[in-house]
Formats: structure tokens, C-alpha cells, sequence
């Protein structure tokens, strides 16, 4: 695997999976630059703002907040937007994403097909369920998404916000907050989703 | 203008949240089934290195950051809550945003539902244990 061989080489080069560590580090290199420029790393908080922005500042004085001083934050989300839009397109992985073979033979038999179920071959979503044609699909969905948001405003952050940002600040308050994602998580995998699909 | 550091800093994060197959529904699935060390990698990875930036950026600036006050029934209320749908949707934020600009239109509804649910917080925000 050569490192430097002109444009196309390249392209390649970074559209096949990357191992965990360079992804870890990637995203160190995201937590860097945005201190450097003078802001912390936090994705949730982008929902707050669109509240804010759509004047629910004006019932409820949490949303009442300064959303130019947050335009930084808007920016970045947006760019997390064209980043998807680049990479889904344009640096597609060879293959779909190498899950465990346990996690493959666990899933089908809740009637996931993997990776088979996602309709753009990438293995990134159950596109059988998740999709606006499965009427419990999108219910998981909407309450998933509703779950996220409410509980994301609640702790104070997201992965981002929590587990890296807190976590590399060395506050008790975040490990608390990551050890509540996987007391959800856990809850969520290994009881109510598989009862829910043999609904 | 003065913003658009923060967008290319937002297109490498996509990108890499999709290279590294953070965004995928199904790794998350793995990673709360414990049977692959991938999520855990990347996040450990994303942690360690983290501490030793901040650690040293903390001795030249100050940094942008303002604790969590510390309260252990709402942080693991708050956290049981976001972890359920982060493994029901499969997805935090980020890669919320990141399906769907790579085209999963699903995640419209569902980053509308989390906007919902942020509002639904702070709508309930004083009825809740902080």
C-alpha cells in the first residue's frame, strides 16, 4: 500500500475503511483544532439552536440565547452535512462495513438481514426498517431521534460533548453521563429492540 | 466568512465519522453487544489522545469549556435516556447529520424527533431532577 501515488492513488488510498485507531485519532485532530480555534466540541447542541432560531426563546427561556454567538457551531454541522454528502459518494468503501460475524448471525435472527438490508450496499442502516414505507420503522425512528435529543439536552452533551470533550477534560460529571449512554444502550440492544422486532 | 474554518473543520468530521464507520447503525449494535473492539477503539483512541491536547492546551489557554455541575442521578437519568436512543436509532448527533447528507433521508425525521425532543426538555426543564 503506497502512501503518495498522484490523485487517484490517493483517493483509494483514504476510501477504504479506516482501522479504529486512525478514526479515533481523526476525530483527537477535530477536538484539537476546534480549541484551537477557540470553541469546544459538541454536536447536540445545534438542536437547541434550531429551537432557539424557530422563536421558542419566546415561551420558554431556555431556548432564549444568543444564536449568532453559536453561528460557529451551525457552520461546523453544515460541513458535517457536505462531509456525509462527500464521503457517502464520492470516497465509497470498496465493501460494506466488516461487522462481527456474532453480531450478523444475532441480527438475522430478528429478521436483519446484513448487510443485505441496506439499500445502498454500505452497511451503514437497516434501510428495510428504517425506512418511510415500515410503519414501525418509523416509529423507532421518530422515538429513537426524540430520545436523543431530549436526553442529550438533559445530560448536557452528546458523544461529543460527553464522552470525548468531558472525558479528555477529565470530569466525573461526563463518565457518569457515558456510563448512563451504556446502562440505555445495553437496556436498549439487549431487551427492548429484539422484543420490539418480534412484535 | 470568518466561519468557514469551522465548516472544512465539520467536512473532515463527516468524512471521517463515515470512514471510520462510526455512522453505521450496525456498529453501534455491536459495540452495545460487546463483539467487536471497533467503537471502542475509535473512542478510546478519540479519549486518550484527547487528554493529552487538552492537558497540554490547558497549560497555554484558556479553553472553552464549561463543567457539568455534578449531579449523579441527573447524569445517569440523562445519559440511560440518550443511550436508549442512540442504540434504537443507531446514531448521536453527528452521524445523524452525516447520513444524512450521504443520503439516508430517514434521518430527516430523525433529527427533526431530536429537535423535538430537545424541545420537549426544555419545555419540562424545571420539572426535572438536575
Amino acid at each position: 500500500m503506497e502512501l503518495v501515488v498522484g490523485n487517484q492513488g490517493f483517493l483509494e488510498f483514504i476510501s477504504q475503511p479506516w482501522h479504529w485507531a486512525v478514526g479515533g485519532a481523526a476525530i483527537a485532530l477535530v477536538l484539537f483544532l476546534l480549541n484551537w480555534m477557540g470553541h469546544s466540541f459538541g454536536v447536540s447542541s445545534t438542536f437547541r439552536t434550531v429551537c432557539a432560531m424557530a422563536g421558542a426563546g419566546k415561551k420558554i427561556p431556555f431556548f432564549n440565547m444568543d444564536v449568532k454567538a453559536d453561528a460557529w457551531r451551525t457552520t461546523f454541522v453544515i460541513g458535517i452535512l457536505l462531509g456525509g454528502l462527500i464521503a457517502g459518494n464520492f470516497l465509497r468503501s470498496p465493501e460494506a462495513v466488516q461487522i462481527s460475524q456474532s453480531t450478523v448471525d444475532y441480527l438475522s435472527t430478528l429478521g436483519i438481514a446484513y448487510p443485505a438490508s441496506d439499500a445502498k450496499g454500505l452497511g451503514y442502516v437497516p434501510t428495510d426498517l428504517f425506512n418511510f414505507g415500515n410503519v414501525k420503522g418509523v416509529l423507532m425512528a421518530i422515538v429513537g431521534g426524540f430520545l436523543v435529543g431530549f436526553g442529550a439536552r438533559y445530560a448536557g452533551g452528546c458523544t461529543s460533548g460527553h464522552a470525548i470533550t468531558g472525558l479528555s477534560h477529565l470530569q466525573l460529571p461526563s463518565l457518569l453521563t457515558v456510563i448512563g449512554f451504556f446502562i440505555g444502550g445495553i437496556l436498549m440492544t439487549w431487551f427492548i429492540f429484539p422484543f420490539l422486532m418480534r412484535l | 466568512m470568518k466561519n468557514i474554518p469551522f465548516l472544512i473543520v465539520g467536512i473532515f468530521f463527516g468524512i471521517v465519522l463515515t470512514k471510520s464507520e462510526v455512522i453505521s447503525w450496525f456498529r453501534i449494535h455491536e459495540m452495545f453487544r460487546f463483539e467487536s473492539i471497533h467503537m471502542y477503539g475509535v473512542i478510546g483512541t478519540a479519549v486518550a489522545l484527547g487528554v493529552i491536547i487538552i492537558g497540554i492546551m490547558k497549560r497555554y489557554r484558556t479553553l472553552d469549556f464549561s463543567p457539568t455541575p455534578l449531579s449523579v442521578r441527573r447524569h445517569l437519568i440523562s445519559g440511560s435516556i440518550f443511550g436508549l436512543g442512540w442504540a434504537l436509532a443507531g446514531s448521536c448527533p453527528g452521524p445523524m447529520y452525516t447520513l444524512l447528507g450521504s443520503g439516508y433521508w430517514i434521518f430527516l425525521l430523525i433529527i427533526l424527533s431530536a429537535i423535538a425532543g430537545t424541545y420537549t426538555y426544555g419545555l419540562l426543564r424545571d420539572k426535572l431532577p438536575h
